[in-house]
């Protein structure tokens, strides 16, 4: 049975490359909206582990509600998302400088 | 190396390669396919730590619903794949960077020596007829019943967020015009006319016959 470091690690590299998934993305807010999910599962990975090596099924409760979120998340992006490609006829990150940030 | 060890080593590889193509892909609907590899191979993971409701709401409500939409969105859009490619090799050592300083001070932080199998011991096997499954809805609809609903409520704000945001008018549409309505007067709405007041008439002329 691997221990409970190893998959902590493994969820710190879904989390790594989710997170520089959010950075270095300049072209494709899909990309980006994904990038979110990986690190979300990676969170969670950690929420399964932590609750099975501490014999606490409170983790797993928590899992669910963060899935829940996240799916009405995913739901609601998406759907700004094509709201701002009707307008824009583009998802280019770069593009995106109407607030001028 | 036990069997269970080598099947993990192969999730996590798995994992952790596909999540990389996700990133670094260049067409997005190929990303998306490679996020539902990872979510089935995370499954996997979850299976060995003995989540079973977990692993397969992932793989159901993951794969079946959020990314089929995903894939939805992303086939609409039609998004030129050239203009994707650019800048990627560009940003690649930054890319590098980030991620080998995030997992490093994580892993110094959460490594062999915190967590190891001397610190944290495998917990006892659970007997044969313990389901899983029972104890999860055992918490969530006593102890955490009132999340629960929150957490339905924010499902239906999510179904009326994305349809009202999506939807577009037609022509029998009907809508609040909210500008109207806090602009409206008393005057505009009441008007006062000046006639003259009638006698009322006797109540056995009203029925004919």
């Amino acid at each position: 049975m691997p221990s409970l470091s190893n998959f902590l690690i493994v969820a710190a590299l879904l989390f790594g490359i989710g997170m520089a998934g959010i950075i270095i993305n300049r072209k494709n807010i899909i990309t980006l909206l994904m990038s979110i999910e990986l690190i979300l599962l990676a969170v969670n990975t950690n929420f399964v582990a932590f609750s099975y090596f501490l014999d606490n099924i409170t983790g797993q409760v928590f899992v669910f509600f963060i899935l829940t979120v996240a799916a009405a998340e995913a739901a609601i992006g998406l759907a700004i998302m094509v709201v701002l490609f009707r307008r824009r006829g583009t998802i280019e990150v770069q593009e995106l400088d109407r607030l001028k940030g | 190396m036990t069997i269970l060890q080598l099947i993990f080593y192969a999730f996590s590889v798995v994992a952790v390669f596909s999540a990389m193509m996700v990133v670094g892909s260049s067409n997005p609907v190929r990303g998306a396919l490679f996020l539902v590899l990872t979510f089935f191979a995370m499954a996997g993971i979850w299976m060995i730590l003995h989540a079973e409701f977990l692993a397969l709401i992932l793989v159901l409500v993951y794969v079946g619903a959020v990314m089929t939409l995903f894939l939805f969105v992303v086939m609409m859009l039609s998004v030129s794949r050239v203009s994707l490619q650019e800048g990627f090799v560009r940003y690649l050592p930054i890319y590098a960077l980030i991620v080998l300083t995030i997992t490093g001070l994580i892993i110094m932080v959460l490594g062999p020596k915190q967590f190891g199998l001397l610190q944290m011991p495998i917990p006892a096997l659970k007997p044969a007829d313990y389901s899983n499954i029972a104890s999860l809805g055992m918490v969530l609809y006593t102890q955490y019943v009132y999340p629960f609903e929150v957490s339905a409520v924010l499902l239906l704000t999510a179904i009326v967020a994305a349809i009202s945001l999506t939807h577009r008018a037609g022509k029998r549409h009907k809508s609040q015009k909210i500008s109207a309505q806090i602009s409206v007067r008393a005057k505009d709405r009441l008007t006062l006319v000046n006639m003259p007041s009638e006698k009322p008439s006797s109540p056995s002329s009203d029925t004919p016959g």
